[in-house]
């Protein structure tokens, strides 16, 4: 893994020596896009939160290690293994966007994590490299851990946020955007934990270094985590563009039907698709990979994931609320043989409102899957509904 | 400050002092809500009625309000736990990796179905969606520590091993 | 004479600044500018688009959950709710679409699918939103089913608010107008997902918690997932007892409101035509409730003047200064839950209603040789909260529930429209002797600001021995008058006073101590606002040093009570407002009086009833009550709680037992 080769503290002190300005232009040049998924522009995220106006000065950093999509546990991973490398991350982004305030929101899943993390940054204080004076440079910056409650939808960042106000995990409207008004209505700049151990990478390798892999629209390499039926499911890291037929390849799947990419929100690949790129502009991921073997009955996949979703909704907006329901509702029906085409056709146009109408991320991509097997699989579908019901 | 009735009150001495010493760490803002009832929960297995409005009295929001979090998350709950907790990974990863073999030994051993205790307050069965531990299914968590891949009769035997623990500790 | 007038809201933080900066919207390729941060709702709306919402209110902040109202906004994949989308830069949107539709008919018929209750016994059946919606998006049947089994809590254990949640579309709309209008917080969002539900704390009866019986969020709510307990079979059941004299007093607050529940534009004031239809459904009785308006104000400016001389001159703080209005019984509610330690603080005086209910089952029953027991007294009020009034143990001073039945104008628009009444085409009639008189006073209880005025033209006249309108025109006190959250005004007494009228003379020597004394007043309505002021005076702030302060749980007073017709808005409430004003004024042109001190009527009542005089004896025993400091604790099942504890009355240190 690339990330573990990189020297303790070289980026955070490549940071110190320039202005907050060079650092936000060096990941711009960088061209990374934000490694939780939804794929955001980091640098022009971290030039946003520094320009936007802040009544008190007051800034945010959020480190997002609320890790909850399904078949996701690359950050856990490094969390576990590379925590100083991901602090060291936030330390520059606070120093980028004039922030003095680090927040890593911990999923509840992760409690055993806690102390270990708690005794890093202990270590990091004492090292002189969080405090009142960052390697002695004069900036000061602290972190704190947050300890999530168990609930997926606090991965989607205003959720996160009107968590961490002590509130039900609620996602905001945006506009406007946490980059303008986030945390308690200061900027704030909330990143995927991969993120910030890339910007740290960036920062201690150069922008050039990390521009030059990957594609020209998705540069990098990316952390991949990859589960279910292959020999040897784990984190794997690639450069972006590589096709999904290689990574599956890697982790030793064979004979694979579909792929899940990017988790419960992504997408199911057929096999014949295998040969489609991980990549912001082709199958855009946050790092989940989920093979699935020959074998398998894809609408029980559906059914686990459409639950999933029916049970994480927030339960605020209607589609949402409702439409996962009415989704699962209808794959049972399917599975049961009885559904109509009619009703059917009504699950895939209440799917396409879901996508476009949603208020947040989770509803809008809670029918993907689903909609995608029945696109992808329209016979095998077909084949579940009675003949007389055609 | 609220006023609770004598006996409430004498009856949750101990529960009202540890609110008091967690809003003196943790402060009294809103945003101390969610590591309040998080200890609270820790610290004694359940977020009771008197809980939930003394935190909302003492941080100055309407106890309705305290219900609504504790019921949006999972790891937050009003009805009290047994002495461990057990929280099975539901979701795809592990579900296709036999999970549901799990599910059932763990309904047998204890003789509980999901979402109860047993009578002697020792177990409760919890479902959880994804825990990210997909590269070892099928995982669980046991007092929020991630077991990975896991198998009916190591879950057999862990029942046992608590079990035993705990006779042994009244034996002793 | 001199009088100084200062106008001003101490304390409190203006709105937000207004910029004056504005952007271009694009709206279906018309092209409009409007304020920098106005939503795409705001934007469409001035170009003359409508876009259908559900969850947006014009009283309340918007959250944007119902999706109904999505847009296209050119550049973005997914639709953008328009009553949540502040716009900072130049947009364009498109209003409609092949998307569009399609989502906002899925949205309906979700809708449908989560929403349990049949429109034919429903209360909101012909007004009610989501009704409108299936209508506009053409649905045709339940595209994602429909649930025939209630699930969900049918609450209908108090006696104001009735919540069947199983009609609920998750709107928000009550939540929000509990805890930002209301400043109350009994209900919230419990559970997640499909489980959610909206619920008082614990999933308790509403009546069982911190709940002040205001009714606000039943006059938000789109669907008759709330609405108040319906007491229409009770009046028909005693109208309908030949053995029962059934009187029924109206106040006016309804009657600036009960045209809109015939059609007529809000503001259309329906007073006389009322008067006729009352008769025909067959009460014995129509009474004004503007008579026991301005009986409640002699009481209650004495107990004013009383308390200050107590405390300015006797040095005695049992009585402590600001004195509260009392007559709003949502404002009482809030206070012996949230700050019962100021109990002391009010007025002692019942509110109007419970006044003139008080007199029927007494003076009125026994002039006409009634048994008070075969008297049923009505009420006609703007407001839910009168019935937990009229429910209160402390309300039978006569012996019988002073009031019987309490009815929203909602309830008895019902009643007038089920016998086939066409109100407005009713010719006009009086109201019924002995308490047929009122005075303008009484008229403009019904708005925010209305118990000031009308107190401070008695209370003015009694201690100065001249004339209001030598101090404002026509006696309009319009410094008090307005909708603005809080209204702060100081009137500085003249240097010379006349004599204690005889009316007063066994409570007060004389009137030395008040000249020249600058009266600081305020009026407040709405209870979150009623907070703000509250924590004002804890802090020893401006509104701790006022001599008086008028209460309305309401926004708006009474005419935007709980009880009122639906919808409900800003302009919809000033235009009540304007009737209110406008009845109060035709008071003056026709002659008659518009003061209660000068109210014959109300002069009878002491001469040959109260005959102690205002705060005498017979007054304290009927008119004045004791208030019940409840506290913020909920009393749950789950915990055996004595119901002494909860129920202990304290009484402030006038009580009846004077
Ligand atoms: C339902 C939902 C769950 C999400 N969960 C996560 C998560 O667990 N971790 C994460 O980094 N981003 C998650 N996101 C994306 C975040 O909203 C946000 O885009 C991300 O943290 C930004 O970081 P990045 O730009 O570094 O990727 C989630 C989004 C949605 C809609
Ligand atoms: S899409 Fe789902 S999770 Fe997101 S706001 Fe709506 S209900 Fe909540
Ligand atoms: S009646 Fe008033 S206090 Fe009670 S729930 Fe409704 S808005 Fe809140
Ligand atoms: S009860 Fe009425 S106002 Fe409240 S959320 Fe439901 S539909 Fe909306
Ligand atoms: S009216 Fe805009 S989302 Fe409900």
């Amino acid at each position: 893994m690339t990330l573990a080769t990189i020297e303790a503290e070289q980026g955070l002190r490549a940071a110190l020596a320039l202005d907050p300005a060079g650092v936000v232009a060096t990941i711009r040049e960088s061209g990374m896009k934000g490694r939780g998924g939804a794929g955001f522009p980091t640098g022009l995220k971290w030039q946003l939160a520094a320009e936007a106006v802040a009544p008190d000065g007051v800034r945010y950093v959020v480190c997002n290690a609320d890790e909850g999509e399904p078949g996701t546990f690359k950050d856990r991973v490094l969390l576990a293994e590379l925590p100083d490398l991901v602090f060291e991350g936030m330390t520059i982004g606070g120093y980028a966007i004039g922030s003095h305030e680090g927040i890593c929101y911990l999923r509840g899943e992760y409690v055993y994590l806690l102390a270990d993390l708690e005794a890093c940054l202990e270590r990091r204080r004492a090292a002189g490299l969080l405090g009142p004076d960052v390697a002695g440079s004069g900036f000061a910056f602290d972190i704190t851990i947050h300890l999530g409650s168990g609930a997926y939808v606090c991965g989607e960042e205003t959720a996160l946020i009107e968590s961490l106000e002590g509130r039900r995990g609620e996602p905001r409207n945006r506009p406007p955007f946490p980059v303008v008004s986030g945390f308690r209505g200061a900027p704030t700049v909330v990143n995927n934990v991969e993120t910030f151990a890339w910007a740290a990478a960036i920062l201690a390798r150069g922008a050039d270094w990390f521009a030059h892999i990957g594609t020209d629209r998705s540069t990098g390499p990316k952390l991949l985590s990859v589960s279910g039926d292959v020999q040897r499911p784990g984190v794997y890291e690639f450069p972006l563009g590589v096709s999904i037929a290689e990574v599956i390849e890697a982790a030793g799947g064979h004979d694979a039907k579909a792929a899940i990419v990017g988790g419960a929100a992504g997408t199911c690949v057929p096999a014949r698709d295998f040969g489609r790129a991980i990549s912001y502009e082709d199958v855009s991921t946050g790092g989940a990979v989920i093979v699935v073997g020959p074998w398998r009955d894809l609408l029980e996949v559906a059914e686990n994931l459409q639950w999933f979703f029916a049970n994480e909704s927030c339960g605020q907006c209607t589609p949402c609320r409702v439409g996962n329901v009415k989704l699962l509702e209808g794959i049972r029906a399917l599975r049961r043989g009885e559904l109509t085409v009619q009703q059917l056709e009504d699950m895939v146009s209440l799917g396409q409102t879901m996508r476009i109408a949603s208020k947040c991320g989770l509803g809008q991509a809670a029918p993907n899957v689903l909609l995608s097997i029945i696109e992808n699989y329209r016979s095998e579908v077909l084949g579940h509904i009675p003949v007389g019901a055609r | 400050m609220i006023t609770l009735p004598a006996e409430v009150e004498a009856a949750n001495a101990g529960l009202i002092e540890a609110i008091d010493d967690l809003v003196a760490e943790y402060g009294d803002d809103r945003s101390a809500l969610i590591p309040i009832l998080q200890a609270l929960r820790q610290q004694r297995r359940q977020i009771s009625d008197v809980a939930m409005q003394v935190v909302a009295d003492r941080l100055g929001i309407p106890p309705v309000d305290v219900q609504g979090v504790v019921t949006f998350y999972h790891f937050l709950d009003t009805t009290p736990t047994g002495t461990h907790v057990i929280h099975l990974c539901r979701t795809i990863s592990c579900a296709m990796a036999g999970m549901g073999a799990i599910a059932a030994r763990l309904e047998h051993e204890l003789g509980i179905s999901f979402g109860e205790t047993t009578p002697d307050g020792l177990f409760t069965l919890s479902w959880a969606n994804c825990i990210g531990m997909c590269d070892a299914p099928p995982a669980l968590l046991l007092n929020r520590q991630a077991l990975a891949r896991v198998t009916p009769d190591q879950v057999s035997e862990l029942v046992l091993g608590l079990r035993a623990e705990v006779s042994g500790m009244i034996g002793a | 004479m001199t009088t100084t007038l200062r106008l001003g809201t101490p304390g409190m933080p203006g709105g937000p600044a207004v910029t004056s900066t504005s952007v271009t919207v694009t709206v279906d390729g018309h092209e409009v500018e409007v304020p920098v941060g106005s939503t795409i709702l705001e934007a469409a709306e001035k170009a003359g688009r409508r876009i259908p919402t559900l969850c947006h209110h014009p009283d309340l902040p918007d959250v944007g959950v119902c999706r109904i109202c999505v847009v296209e906004v050119t550049g973005q994949r997914a639709l953008q709710a328009s009553c949540a989308y502040p716009i900072t830069t130049p947009i364009e949107i498109q209003t409609y679409s092949r998307r569009v539709r399609q989502a906002r008919q899925t949205i309906v018929d979700l809708m449908l699918a989560e929403h349990c209750g049949s429109c034919q016994t429903c209360g909101r059946n012909g007004n009610c939103e989501l009704q409108d919606l299936a209508a506009e998006y053409g649905s045709d049947h339940f595209r994602f089913g429909q649930r025939t089994e209630p699930t969900r809590l049918f609450d209908t254990f108090g006696p104001s608010i009735r919540r069947d949640m199983n009609k609920c579309v998750h709107c928000l709309r009550c939540i929000r107008t509990c805890a930002e209008l209301q400043g109350v917080g009994a209900l919230g969002v419990i559970g997640r997902g499909d489980s959610t539900t909206m619920s008082p704390y614990l999933t308790l009866p509403i009546s069982d918690v911190v709940c002040i019986n205001c009714g606000q969020c039943i006059n938000r709510c789109p669907t008759g997932a709330l609405q108040e307990v319906d007491n229409t079979d009770d009046v028909w059941r005693a109208i309908e007892d030949p053995t029962k004299h059934v009187v029924i007093q109206t106040a006016p607050a309804p009657r600036a409101a009960m045209g809109e529940e015939f059609g007529l534009p809000p503001g259309t004031p329906v007073t006389w035509q009322l008067n006729s239809a009352l008769r025909e459904l067959g009460f014995d009785k129509v009474f004004d409730t503007n008579f026991s308006a301005d009986l409640t104000i002699i009481e209650e400016g004495t107990e004013l003047l009383v308390r200050l001389y107590e405390n300015l001159v006797l040095g005695d703080h049992g009585r402590p200064v600001p004195q509260f209005t009392s007559c709003s019984p949502g404002w009482i509610k809030y206070l012996e839950h949230k700050y019962p330690e100021f109990a002391p603080n009010l007025s002692s005086c019942k509110s109007p209603q419970q006044m003139f209910g008080a007199l029927i089952k007494t003076w009125y029953a026994q002039k006409n040789g009634l048994d008070p027991a075969d008297v049923v007294s009505v009420s006609l009020m703007p407001c839910t909260a009168k019935k937990f009034e009229a429910h209160r143990p402390e309300m039978t001073d006569s012996g019988f529930p002073d009031v019987d039945v309490s009815l929203t104008t909602r309830e008895l628009g019902r009643m007038i429209r089920e016998l086939g009444i066409r109100l407005p085409d009713l010719p006009e009639s009086d109201f019924d002797d002995p308490f047929g008189t009122a005075s303008g006073s009484g008229v403009i209880f019904g708005a925010t600001g209305g118990v000031m005025e009308a107190a401070l033209r008695t209370v003015v006249e009694l201690v100065t021995g001249g004339k209001v309108e030598d101090l404002f025109d026509h006696a309009d006190i319009t410094p008090v008058r307005g909708f603005e959250e809080t209204r702060y005004a100081e009137i500085t007494l003249p240097d010379t006073l006349g004599p204690v009228p005889p009316l007063l003379a066994h409570l007060v020597p004389d009137w030395d101590w008040l000249r020249g004394v600058t009266l600081k007043l305020a009026v407040v309505h709405g209870t979150a606002n009623a907070q703000k002021v509250m924590e004002d005076i804890k802090a020893g702030g401006r509104f701790s040093e006022c001599h008086f302060i008028e209460f309305m749980a309401c926004p708006g007073g009474c005419l935007g009570g709980g009880g009122q017709p639906i919808p409900t808005s800003k302009e919809i409430r000033s235009a009540r407002a304007k009737a209110i004003y406008g009845e109060d004024a035709r008071y003056g042109e026709t002659g008659r009086v518009r003061k209660s001190h000068e109210n014959p009527a109300v002069l009878r009542v002491y001469e040959e009833f109260l005959t102690d005089g205002p705060c005498g004896h017979t007054s304290h025993h009927l008119l004045h009550t004791t208030y019940t400091p409840r506290g913020a604790f909920i009393a749950t099942p789950s915990m055996t709680v004595p119901a002494t504890t909860n129920a202990t009355t304290n009484a402030p240190t006038n009580g009846g037992a004077r």
